[in-house]
């Protein structure tokens, strides 16, 4: 008498495991389906506010503003001047030139003495320092203050596209003055110029060099800080009391809330270590009204403090999981500890290290609570300098814009997401393609 | 370190070892002279400390936190386990061969070439063709790979591997070289041009060879030393002899139960 089912028994039983078997897959393939499901509709939520019609009332038409024919855009700088002198106070007119001048040598709104007193004072205005607004610059300050266009209703992608008939006549009755356009709120344009209060014309330019400049302080601190720590621990260090609490408390930073890592960044580096993170100690501060503390490398050693810990544990992982045959066979040959550890042992955990590292630094580009504790400026339109400039960044731009009550911020917003993904997606490619490349040449 | 015992007929010698691990005593009491540019095999059952007594000949144990060692390695006269003795220096004079293949994952020339390179090898890039193809030569290699050096050491079968690293441990001119298992992972006809390999080498290095395999060690050895595991589980040195004398007139019952195949 076998202990085991025999016949149409066992047959049952091998059904029974495979159909266990079946509803796990079922179980494991919904999960997949889910996880795209939710991606989708994230997609589609911004795509569809980042595209669609748009109806735009001029204050005055551009074609009015047109000299002898030629288009607005293509006058010269003088010609520009001259319209805009027509249609602003000279209040306005003064405050523009004191921030920027429009001609190198004569002035248009003030007094040329007088602005020469200024700029003698104690504190000359910017325009003193700075050069002359270009033809582009002052077209944008005629948009801005002349032509003034004034979104007044915008419609999701899917409206302009399903409902397209229904939305132009409602726009004609509403909105008879209005210019309907089907509008991409992504443009080149949007991606070229510095943020503004109008919505029209505000771009992500400050936002994106920012967010470069504060990822490339992060893993410039933090990945060499990281491996280095990571090498002590899994090679040099010995197995006692402290180097265990000291790894138990790694273990436990990687799931400190970030907005914790804020308080810490804005502790430490904002206000104990101002004169470095300004660079006022080290004599390189290029703009003395300034941020004090509140610096992209201030933000850049936050965030490089938040992902520390997770790069030291993945390079720990990665340097552990190197078959200690490879490093006996190296101690075999007569080579040092070190010697192991450079042509061996980091070599081999590269790909791990990097592909660890590249999981964090996507992290730290999407962080946004740690940098609004920090001192992230939220309205800023010069470009970041240096690492003692103030900064903004592209996911603190998108809270910033998204909290506004205009509808037209939304539309941006969502313009603001896509360019944070596609460039997330544009570094991650990059590292992973490097690491790829340099993985294969190592077998 | 200095040659203080050049005359020595023996390579290496080990008095009273002691070998342990944390608490555990694996090696009891061992003392053991290896004849120059001879093959001795280190035989006994599983367990019995015969990969720990030939890893303490180079300090390989070391890389072992917790393990410790009482006793002497003598070595050109010097005691290598002597505060003053680098092991690095050790390692170099001294060369292992590890059970199971583990070249680098780099080109067959370089797995030759990098001993050497770290180890400050001096001559200039033909000097090193010249060594990397000298030592692919010894361990029988060269006709099989001359034409493909640039190809990972990985791309090989596992008894070329084996010869890889054998040429590999060539290259660094060490006096020694202790061989774990070398053949136990590998087919019998890549075991049979290891052992082959083996005799080759005698001519110029002194050899201490750890195997499972009774027929290896009554082929391949010229000398034989028969380790057992006690009561307390520690490994000591049953009998140590010529090959043929120790095979053919066991002077222990324990030896000849063991290479009459009655345990282990």
């Amino acid at each position: 008498m076998s202990l085991y089912p025999e016949g149409d028994a066992l047959l049952d039983q091998i059904g029974g495991r495979r159909r266990r078997g079946a509803i796990w897959r079922m179980l494991f393939l919904s999960a997949t389906i889910i996880a795209i499901l939710v991606l989708i509709a994230l997609l589609y939520n911004v795509v569809n506010s980042a595209f669609g019609l748009t109806a735009v009332e001029n204050k005055v038409d551009p074609a009015a503003l047109a000299v002898d024919g030629v288009p607005l855009e293509a006058l010269s700088k003088e010609q520009l001047t001259t319209i805009l002198a027509a249609h602003i106070s000279t209040g306005l007119g003064r405050r523009l030139e004191r921030e920027q001048l429009f001609f190198e040598t004569s002035t248009v709104f003030e007094d040329p003495a007088l602005f020469n007193d200024l700029c003698a004072s104690v504190e000359p205005p910017a325009a003193c320092a700075l050069p002359a607004r270009s033809q582009e610059d002052i077209y944008q300050l005629v948009l801005e203050r002349v032509v003034e266009p004034n979104v007044v209703q915008t419609w999701s992608l899917a409206d302009s596209i399903l409902h397209r008939a229904a939305v132009l006549t409602q726009a004609q009755q509403e909105f008879p003055d209005a210019e309907i356009s089907f509008r991409s709120w992504l443009t080149l344009a949007f991606i070229t110029t510095p943020q503004s209060s109008e919505p029209e014309l505000a771009g992500v330019r400050t936002a994106i060099l920012g967010s470069l400049w504060v990822i490339a302080i992060t893993i410039t601190f933090s990945f060499p800080v990281g491996v280095g720590a990571a090498i002590y621990l899994e090679e040099y260090a010995q197995e006692n009391q402290l180097n265990h609490l000291i790894q138990t408390n790694i273990n436990n930073l990687a799931g400190v809330p970030s907005i914790v890592y804020g308080m810490l960044g804005l502790a430490i580096f904002v206000r104990v270590l101002e004169g470095f993170t300004s660079g006022a100690t080290l004599g390189l501060i290029d703009d003395s009204t300034t941020a004090n503390g509140r610096t992209i490398l201030s933000a850049g050693l936050t965030l490089g403090l938040l992902i520390l810990p997770i790069i030291i544990i993945n390079a720990q992982e990665a340097i552990r999981a190197v078959p200690s045959s490879l490093k006996q066979a190296s101690l075999g040959l007569g080579a040092t500890k070190w010697q192991t550890i450079w042509h061996h042992v980091l070599p081999n955990a590269l790909p791990g290290i990097l592909t660890g590292a590249i999981l964090s630094v996507s992290r730290a580009i999407g962080e946004t609570a740690p940098l609004v504790v920090v001192g992230a400026s939220t309205f800023i339109t010069v470009d970041p300098s240096g690492p003692f400039s103030k900064f903004t960044v592209l996911p603190i731009q998108i809270y910033q814009w998204t909290s506004r009550p205009q509808a037209e911020f939304r539309n941006i917003a969502a313009a603001a997401i896509l360019v944070l993904l596609v460039l997330l997606l544009t570094l991650n490619a990059t590292a992973v393609y490097l690491r790829n490349k340099y993985s294969t040449k190592m077998v | 370190m200095k040659n203080i015992n050049d005359n020595s007929q023996y390579a290496i010698e080990g008095h009273n070892l002691n070998i342990y691990y944390g608490d555990f005593r694996a090696i009891k009491d061992v003392t053991i002279k290896f004849r120059a540019k001879q093959i001795t095999a280190l035989i006994g059952p599983s367990g019995c400390g015969k990969s720990t007594a030939l890893r303490a000949f180079n300090r390989m144990n070391d890389l072992v936190p917790i393990s410790r060692l009482e006793g002497q390695v003598l070595f050109r006269g010097n005691n290598i386990y002597d505060p003053n003795i680098d092991p690095v220096e050790v390692r170099r004079r001294i060369g292992i061969v590890f059970q199971k293949p583990n070249p680098f994952p780099k080109s067959i020339y370089d797995n030759v070439a990098w001993g050497a390179r770290i180890n400050g090898f001096k001559g200039s890039k033909s000097d090193m063709d010249g060594l990397v193809e000298q030592s692919l030569r010894q361990a029988a290699l060269w006709n099989e790979v001359k034409d493909k050096l640039d190809q990972s050491g990985l791309s090989l079968s596992g008894g070329q591997q084996q010869r890889l690293c054998i040429a590999r441990t060539i290259a660094v001119k060490p006096e020694i070289i202790l061989m774990d298992e070398p053949a136990s992972a590998l087919d019998p006809i890549a075991t049979l041009r290891i052992e082959e390999l083996i005799q080759e080498l005698k001519q110029k290095y002194t050899i201490l060879i750890v195997t499972h395999n009774m027929q290896q060690a009554a082929r391949a050895s010229d000398y034989t030393a028969f380790f057992n595991m006690g009561e307390d589980r520690a490994g000591y040195l049953v009998e140590f002899g010529e090959t043929d004398e120790l095979f053919t007139n066991p002077k222990h019952e324990l030896t000849e139960q063991y290479i009459t195949g009655r345990f282990g």
